[in-house]
């Protein structure tokens, strides 16, 4: 069958025209080369979102009336319901995992260096679009953790110099969080955001496909030195199959999570009632949420809350522009960038336990 | 150069000229009261600080000392507290009520500081025990600023007034629980540590339930007085309303107002009342049927059946709780089982209350209905656990097909590798 539909293509397209540039591309094969995968991984639990996401919409209801029970009834009664909200639900979170993990990788590997500082960019914006994701669609299922953790998290939007009161309206569509939040949040998630995730999934891909994947900065040197051990692995099928293998894998994780650890759906939110204890908000927004806990309420002059989110705006731009900042640097900047990486993931870490330990 | 003074010299002395004035004719019209001035200096009981009387809720409303002790404040030294000038001195305690109630029970005069605040106390204090002894000569017993304080007395909205629900007892037990000070009375002084160690108390200080029972809830509170026999049901009926609608059909009703006993008291104790269990309905220590019933009658039948009941419905809704916990805990979504449990518990609850009419078929009727909600609840959480294992027995076959399919891409790409190692061993031969 499928020789047949090679023919009926090959006949009309010439296949192997079609195919060349995938016959020809090829990626550098190193004792490194695993981490390469990472960026695939991403985008596949990217897939299992938008297909699993377009399953629920199938039962999904936008309000505060019936969102709760529209997730109730898609968990309990829907066919295999439990198992497609169980698997958007972890698929989210390991899908930030894997971006992190993408971005330090592509961090200590040295990837991001000249001339792939748009794909840097582009990559970062992915993973502000992906914690945008994971916020939005937290709320969605409004149960009790979710919406007071969105009214916090919005809270904090507010503490922002100028901006901070409108940005909160916009957020939660009125003073407070409410079902017209809620709305919102739904069109953020599954409109506005796909949309943009799209638009830079795909300048991102065709960046990595126009400059190749980069050779870590060691086995460089290390190649130059010794030219004969340099080496070179056909992206198609060798390095796809590798790839479909990563795949696999992450698909085992997420079954064996989704099965054995369903996603809780926990109590429909009450507007009304006490704040429960425990307010968190997931685990990624943790160093954070932790950081401007422990900030003093004033700081010499300044309001903590504000310092704290001006100091992580200034971050992340920072961290955007961090090949700038490399080549700017000269000698030093290659030294400064990985202590800056070292720091800020042994930061991100050790704040996250710590958020989770403390009470 | 132009200032702001020089350049508009005429404005600036005139709004000078005008605070000045303002100033100056305000402290006038505000002369303070001299009596502070020497009671803040005395020794107790005679001493009143600023710091004391300004937290009292008439200084707040402008009432001065004057406005109860008579005088004229604003003339110095003994001046003040001349008989010429209305002086009347410290009040003595048999005319605390009068006094106090001069204002109080004037509803004119109360609704131009509190509108909502009732004017019945004085004529509520003549019907209490406190109000009717004092009438005989008894100064000991309780008058207004004994409760309310005197000085820095605040409205019964502050939680630090000695009135709140969560005070209020213990103002009682300053006197009610000094023996020496209660000698004389003959009753007994140790009603606040009962009280402590009550379901009510618990209620009001643990959970935090304001409208719990204290002193006043059941003794009332101006007119506080201990409940006659006859209408300790009517007052534990203001909030147990189904229990007294319950016991109204029950023999206990007859027999207990036939025997002078104090209808709930009698089972279920007064200050010390304490959480009802079961076992009231047993044979054990807290049992409190035996007391009265013999072994074996039909009364102790009848009692014996109401306990089984009680305890199959108790069982099978912690049964079904156990299996929903345990499905829970794997993960599994039962909130709607949950809620129905919610309605076994109701049923439990209610089967409870219908003890109170002493009628078997009544409580049975309360224990089918739960019984058959806890046996649906129970089989919802075997399905639950069911599908559990179906969920991971599927997964197990998933993960079979992943590990082969890994397998077999792992092998195919050696093949293919050695297959392209080969071709090009044989180009390097050629």
């Amino acid at each position: 069958m499928f020789a047949a539909l090679r023919d009926w293509i090959d006949e009309r397209f010439d296949w192997a025209d079609l195919t060349a540039p995938l016959r020809k591309k090829t990626v550098p094969a190193h004792d490194l080369s695993y981490w390469y995968f990472l960026g695939g991984i991403t985008l596949f639990l990217f897939g299992i979102q938008v297909c699993t996401g377009i399953l629920l919409l199938l039962y999904y209801r936008p309000s505060a009336t019936e969102a709760f029970e529209s997730v109730q009834y898609i968990m309990t009664r829907v066919q295999f319901g439990w198992l497609v909200r169980s698997i958007h639900s972890w698929a989210a979170n390991l899908m930030i995992f894997t971006a992190f993990c993408h971005m330090f990788s592509v961090l200590f590997l040295g990837a991001y260096r000249k001339p792939r500082e748009l794909t840097w960019i582009t990559g970062m914006l992915l993973l502000f679009l992906a914690m945008g994701f994971g916020f939005s669609g937290y709320l969605l299922p409004w149960n009790t953790l979710a919406f007071f953790a969105t009214k916090v998290g919005t809270e904090i939007t507010g503490q922002v110099p100028v901006i901070g009161h409108g940005l909160k309206v916009f957020l939660r569509g009125g003073e407070d969080v409410t079902g017209a939040t809620l709305t919102r949040f739904f069109g953020f998630h599954v409109a506005l955001l796909p949309g943009l995730t799209v638009l830079m999934l795909l300048i991102h891909i065709a960046l990595v496909q126009y400059f190749g994947m980069s050779v870590p900065p060691s086995v460089e040197a290390r190649w130059k030195a010794s030219p004969s051990e340099m080496r070179q692995m056909k992206f198609f099928p060798n390095f796809f199959l590798r790839e479909l293998m990563s795949w696999y894998i992450a698909l085992g994780v997420l079954g064996a999570l989704a099965a054995i650890l369903p996603w809780e759906l926990g109590a429909k939110a009450d507007p009304f009632a006490p704040a429960p204890a425990g307010i968190r908000p997931e685990w990624y927004f943790m160093f954070m949420f932790q950081t401007l806990k422990k900030i003093p309420a004033k700081v010499w002059f300044a309001d903590g809350d504000v310092l704290g989110i001006f100091v992580f705006g200034v971050a992340g731009i920072v961290w955007l522009l961090l090949p700038f900042f490399e080549q700017a640097g000269g000698r030093r900047g290659r030294r400064l960038v990985l202590g800056a990486g070292i720091f800020a993931l042994s930061y991100i870490i050790a704040m996250t336990i710590y958020g989770y330990m403390a009470k | 150069m132009d200032t702001w003074l020089n350049k508009g010299f005429p404005w600036s002395l005139t709004l000078l000229l005008t605070i000045v004035c303002v100033c100056v004719g305000g402290a006038r019209a505000q002369a303070p009261s001299t009596c502070l001035d020497c009671h803040a200096a005395l020794d107790p009981p005679l001493q009143v600080t600023q710091a004391q009387f300004s937290q009292d809720i008439h200084a707040q409303k402008g009432l001065t000392c004057a406005s109860c002790h008579g005088g004229d404040p604003t003339k110095a030294d003994m001046d003040a507290m001349s008989k010429a000038v209305g002086f009347r001195g410290k009040i003595k305690r048999s005319q605390i009520p009068e006094l106090c109630g001069h204002c109080h029970s004037d509803g004119t005069f109360m609704r131009k500081y509190n509108p909502s605040l009732r004017t019945d106390q004085f004529t509520q204090y003549k019907t209490s025990v406190h109000g009717k002894r004092l009438v005989q000569g008894d100064t000991k017993v309780a008058v207004c600023i004994d409760c309310h304080g005197v000085h820095d007395l605040r409205p019964a909205s502050d939680p630090r007034s000695k009135i709140t629900p969560l005070n209020v007892a213990q103002t009682c037990s300053r006197c009610h629980s000094d023996a020496k000070y209660m000698q004389g009375y003959g009753i007994p002084t140790d009603q606040y540590a009962n009280y402590n160690r009550s379901v009510h108390h618990e209620a009001m200080t643990v959970r935090g339930d304001l409208s719990a029972p204290t002193c006043p809830t059941c003794h009332g509170n101006h007119g506080a007085a201990p409940p006659g026999i006859d209408s300790v049901k009517n007052v534990c009926a203001n909030c147990h309303v189904f229990q007294a609608q319950m016991y109204d059909k029950s023999t206990h009703k007859v027999a207990f107002q036939s025997t002078g006993l104090p209808g709930c008291v009698v089972c279920h104790s007064n200050h010390g009342v304490s959480l009802p269990t079961d076992a009231k309905l047993g044979t054990g220590p807290e049992a409190v049927c035996m007391r009265c019933h013999k072994p074996g009658d039909i009364c102790d039948q009848a009692r014996a059946k109401m306990l089984q009941d009680l305890t199959q419905l108790d069982g099978a809704v912690k049964a079904a709780d156990r299996i929903l916990g345990v499905a829970e805990s794997s993960g599994m979504e039962v909130s709607e089982a949950r809620t129905e449990q919610d309605q076994a518990r109701d049923s439990l609850t209610k089967a409870r209350v219908t003890i109170h009419s002493f009628k078997t078929e009544l409580v049975e009727q309360d224990i089918q209905a739960g019984l058959k909600i806890a046996a649906k609840t129970q089989a919802e959480g075997q399905a639950a656990l069911a599908e559990r294992d179906r969920r991971r027995r599927g997964l197990g076959l998933s993960l079979g097909i992943i590990l082969a399919v890994l397998l077999g891409l792992r092998l195919y790409i050696r093949q293919i590798e050695s297959n392209a190692s080969k071709v090009e061993t044989a180009e390097l031969r050629h």
